[in-house]
């Protein structure tokens, strides 16, 4: 199992602009294992994730991906080991149709028509978006863009789901139906999110990003349970655990 | 010019396949998309009040380079063609190579790299912009004007069509300069990378892209003469002086051997050669006299008789047909619409 | 604004008749590509003072309208707004061309009023045959055929690209245009300055999709081809198809059909 593990170490990323967004990252996510990434609004959760199947090269440190390590020479194998869900769906549902979308991996892949046919059958029906094969992704909702954006990604397999922000600009239903879909996924998962709900429901991990730097590392309760950690990262505590304000159980004074 | 426009389209795609980068190919297209988009926002022009908008031309020729800036604008026009009503699939092939060539090819390479020169400023870019885009523009109303005149849709003369054209196509250079010039210059200040890059794509320089352009503008002269000729029937203006004079009688000629039965034969062969013996000097002839009969005067006497009243009478069968065909046409949609109807219910 | 806005709303409409399931909209889109490009040229290639030879080409968009099942007043009104472009053009010709050419009783019709009208017929007939071809196809399967029929991939991959972020890009700057006409108060700040600066932005926004979507392509394994999807078959409904329409086009283009018929009532009451 350990061949799925993903292994950052020191890793730097300066945009050309001099920006530093990624300071010094270390972490190791073993095979299976569900991280949420949480921090505030530029801490370096889009820019880590973009390293992690070579959107972006790092400018200082390294990144293992099942003991291989990112270079341009491993970069098709590792891209189709890390499946990459992106933030707004339009960015990745770029094909006529929701069928040549999902198939478009998978025929770049090299499988035979036939093959794809069946997997994006499969994919769509995994997803709940089997009635949108052949609807163009301009008459889909939020929800269905979502849905089918990670089918579009599914449909190669990968034994690592990167997602960022996938809850975001949902309605509550869909916001359901995507984290149970998530939750089914069997292999490694790795996504950002604000939505801190659904890190403590998903996630064995929580890893805290500020500044480019990691704050924090370990279990979402004891995370959260740490408000002095929360309040300097600008965070706060799930809404879930911060009990109900109209009955006045356990109201969540120590956030301020 | 169908035929021009979509030869430097394939020339355009095999360069692009060759020379540009992968990413290059959702870059145009969004790009293509973002001057639809961009057509949206209007501006107040400053001395006239009215609104402007983004043409599009030479800015996608600033931000991709000449080859992806043509394709793209080809596709802008076969959208809006398609889906927009704009021009029509008739107009389409003058329209790329009047929006997409010039911008691209004449005013961008020789126009506006010329006067940025090596050390780009601000302000440079922006009169480059502007000159360029008045530039191309004026080709491009130039190139409107030749292409009606050969293809002989309008009665326009070609000094009047120049003198409408070349003025209001001035104008709007002038506003077309200036919000290529803005977005230009905003453009430069923000991501100067962009526009470096698009420069350097082209290493080349300036010398293969001038062969290019004669090689596109003499193809362009021969291709559009001969397409023209046998699109229209119409060469030149003495042929449609004499077709002015003549009225349908020469056009109308087959049609007429059609129903006059027994002639069929002898008028079919005495047309032939009409089509290809028309001579200027033939508009000097008696303008209600048919050449048939002027080039065979062994016709009868009856069709010379004849013939006077045809030119009317052709046309009023020809509309009362039209206006029952145009009938039926209807009725048989009309038909079709209730079976298929009554297939599926 | 608003236009475009419509327009766009329009093309969705188009769009989803595409979705139909007729007859017509069965057929490999080859086919019907190829007949629209036959019919234009038939109807093209006419003089520019033939009016009643263009009339029984009408009967090619009336039936592929009533056989696709598709609504005559909306391709109507698409065609309809075409209309004041083609005014423009033809609307000199009856000044110009003062030649009477026909006599309708006591009324004489000018070679410039004929040929204006048959400048307006021959716009309706290709006008409406794009659209119905569109309508009865959708725009992706015609870029589709083109490619099959020989247009560059590269073009027709791109044309894909920008059809696809029409939509995307159309309501990103309808709402940032919206959102400076509502700062702007009427007229002060529409001006040349601001409108720089947005549409600048929105270029850089755009430039920066343009980036993500290549990222998000080579996360599916691009590597600079695309594959094909499905394999079309071009079978004996489409030759039929193609052979039957060409074959009537290229009759009428040879032979007025409404002179012939004109002709037999005429002659028949004289």
């Amino acid at each position: 199992m350990s061949h799925h593990i993903v292994e950052v170490r020191n890793l730097q990323h300066v945009y050309s602009d001099g920006t530093a967004a990624l300071k010094d990252i270390s972490f190791i996510i073993t095979h299976g294992e569900s991280v949420g990434i949480i921090g505030a609004n530029g801490a370096g959760k889009s820019t880590l994730l973009q390293h992690l199947n070579g959107s972006l090269e790092p400018t200082g440190g390294s990144i293992h991906i099942g003991h291989t390590p990112l270079s341009k020479g491993t970069l098709p194998d590792i891209r189709r080991t890390v499946g990459m869900v992106f933030q707004d769906p339009d960015d990745q549902l770029f094909m006529p149709t929701v069928y040549d979308d999902v198939a478009f991996g998978p025929l770049n892949l090299g499988y035979s028509i036939d093959d794809v046919e069946q997997r994006v059958t499969e994919v769509l029906e995994l997803v709940g978006a089997g009635h949108l094969r052949d609807k163009p992704p301009y008459h889909l909702s939020g929800g269905e863009k979502k849905r089918v954006a990670i089918a579009t990604v599914l449909s190669m397999s990968p034994d690592i789901l990167v997602m960022d922000e996938p809850t975001n600009g949902l309605d509550p239903f869909a916001r359901r139906q995507l984290m149970k879909l998530m939750k089914d996924f069997k292999h490694t998962r790795i996504f950002t999110s604000h939505d801190l709900d659904m890190v403590l429901e998903l996630c064995g991990r929580v890893i805290v990003l500020h500044e480019g730097e990691v704050w924090a590392d370990g279990p979402p309760l004891e995370i959260f349970g740490n408000s002095k950690l929360l309040a300097e990262c600008r965070l706060e505590k799930p809404l879930s655990m911060q009990g109900c304000p109209v009955c006045g159980n356990n109201p969540a004074k120590d956030i301020n | 010019m169908w035929a021009v426009s979509a030869g430097t389209i394939a020339y355009c795609s095999a360069k692009v396949r060759a020379e540009l980068d992968d990413s290059k190919i959702p870059l145009m297209g969004v790009l293509g998309a973002f001057i639809f988009a961009a057509q949206m926002i209007n501006f107040t022009i400053p001395v006239t009040g009215s609104s402007g908008h983004l043409g599009g031309g030479l800015i996608l020729a600033i931000l991709l380079g000449p080859y992806a800036a043509f394709l793209t604008i080809a596709s802008v026009l076969m959208v809006q063609a398609l889906f927009f009503a704009d021009g029509g699939l008739l107009a389409l092939g003058c329209n790329i190579f009047n929006l997409g060539f010039f911008p691209a090819f004449i005013a961008y390479p020789l126009l506006y790299k010329k006067i940025i020169g090596a050390q780009p400023t601000a302000t440079r870019i922006s009169v480059a912009a502007m000159i360029a885009a008045i530039a191309g523009l004026q080709m491009g109303a130039f190139g409107v004007v030749l292409e009606t005149i050969v293809s002989g849709v309008s009665s326009l003369p070609f000094s009047t069509f120049v003198v409408m054209m070349q003025p209001i196509h001035l104008a709007i250079g002038i506003v077309e300069g200036l919000v290529t010039a803005s977005v230009v210059s905003f453009v430069y200040k923000a991501r100067p990378e962009i526009m470096q890059s698009a420069l350097n794509a082209r290493p080349i320089g300036n010398h293969p892209v001038r062969k290019i352009v004669l090689a596109f503008l003499a193809a362009a002269v021969v291709t559009g003469g001969i397409i023209s000729l046998l699109a229209s029937e119409n060469p030149d203006g003495l042929e449609w002086a004499i077709a002015k004079v003549t009225g349908h009688n020469e056009l109308k000629e087959p049609e007429n051997a059609l129903h006059g039965s027994l002639k069929v034969l002898q008028e079919k062969i005495a047309i032939l050669p009409d089509y290809s013996l028309k001579k200027p000097a033939e508009a000097t002839k008696d303008k209600l006299q048919p050449e048939a009969v002027q080039n065979h005067p062994s016709a009868k006497p009856e069709t010379k008789s004849e013939t006077p009243k045809n030119p009317a009478g052709t046309t009023v069968s020809g509309l009362a047909g039209g206006a029952i065909t145009l009938g039926l046409a209807f009725l048989i949609g009309f038909i079709l619409k209730r079976r298929n109807q009554n297939g599926t219910s | 604004m608003a236009s475009i806005h419509n327009a766009v709303l329009d093309l969705k409409r188009l769009d989803l008749l595409a979705n139909g399931n007729s007859s017509i909209h069965r057929l490999d889109a080859r086919a019907k590509v190829l007949v629209t490009l036959i019919f234009t040229i038939c109807v093209v290639s006419n003089d520019r003072y033939e009016l009643t030879a263009l009339f029984p080409f009408f009967i090619f968009p009336v039936a592929m309208i009533s056989l696709a099942n598709l609504p005559p007043l909306f391709i109507m009104k698409k065609i309809a707004l075409l209309c004041p472009f083609v005014v423009a053009v033809g609307i000199f010709n009856p000044v110009f061309d003062r030649v009477i050419i026909l006599q309708l009783g006591s009324i004489g019709i000018s070679g410039g009023w004929i040929s204006f009208a048959s400048i307006m017929a021959r716009s309706t007939l290709t006008v409406g045959a794009a659209f119905i071809l569109v309508a009865s196809t959708g725009f992706t399967a015609v870029c589709q055929a083109l490619e099959g029929l020989g247009m560059p991939k590269v073009f027709a991959v791109q044309l894909l690209f920008l059809y696809r972020y029409i939509f995307v890009l159309t309501e990103e700057s309808g709402r940032a245009s919206r959102a400076r006409e509502l700062r702007s108060c009427g007229k002060k700040g529409q001006g040349i300055h601001s409108f720089g600066s947005l549409v600048g932005h929105l270029l850089l926004r755009t430039w920066q999709r343009a980036e993500r979507i290549h990222m998000a392509m080579l996360a599916r394994g691009f590597t600079g081809a695309f594959h094909a999807s499905r394999q079309s078959r071009f079978g004996i409904p489409e030759i039929r198809f193609v052979l039957a329409w060409s074959a009537l086009f290229i009759f009428l283009r040879f032979q007025n059909a409404s002179q012939l018929l004109g002709s037999l009532v005429t002659g028949l009451f004289p």
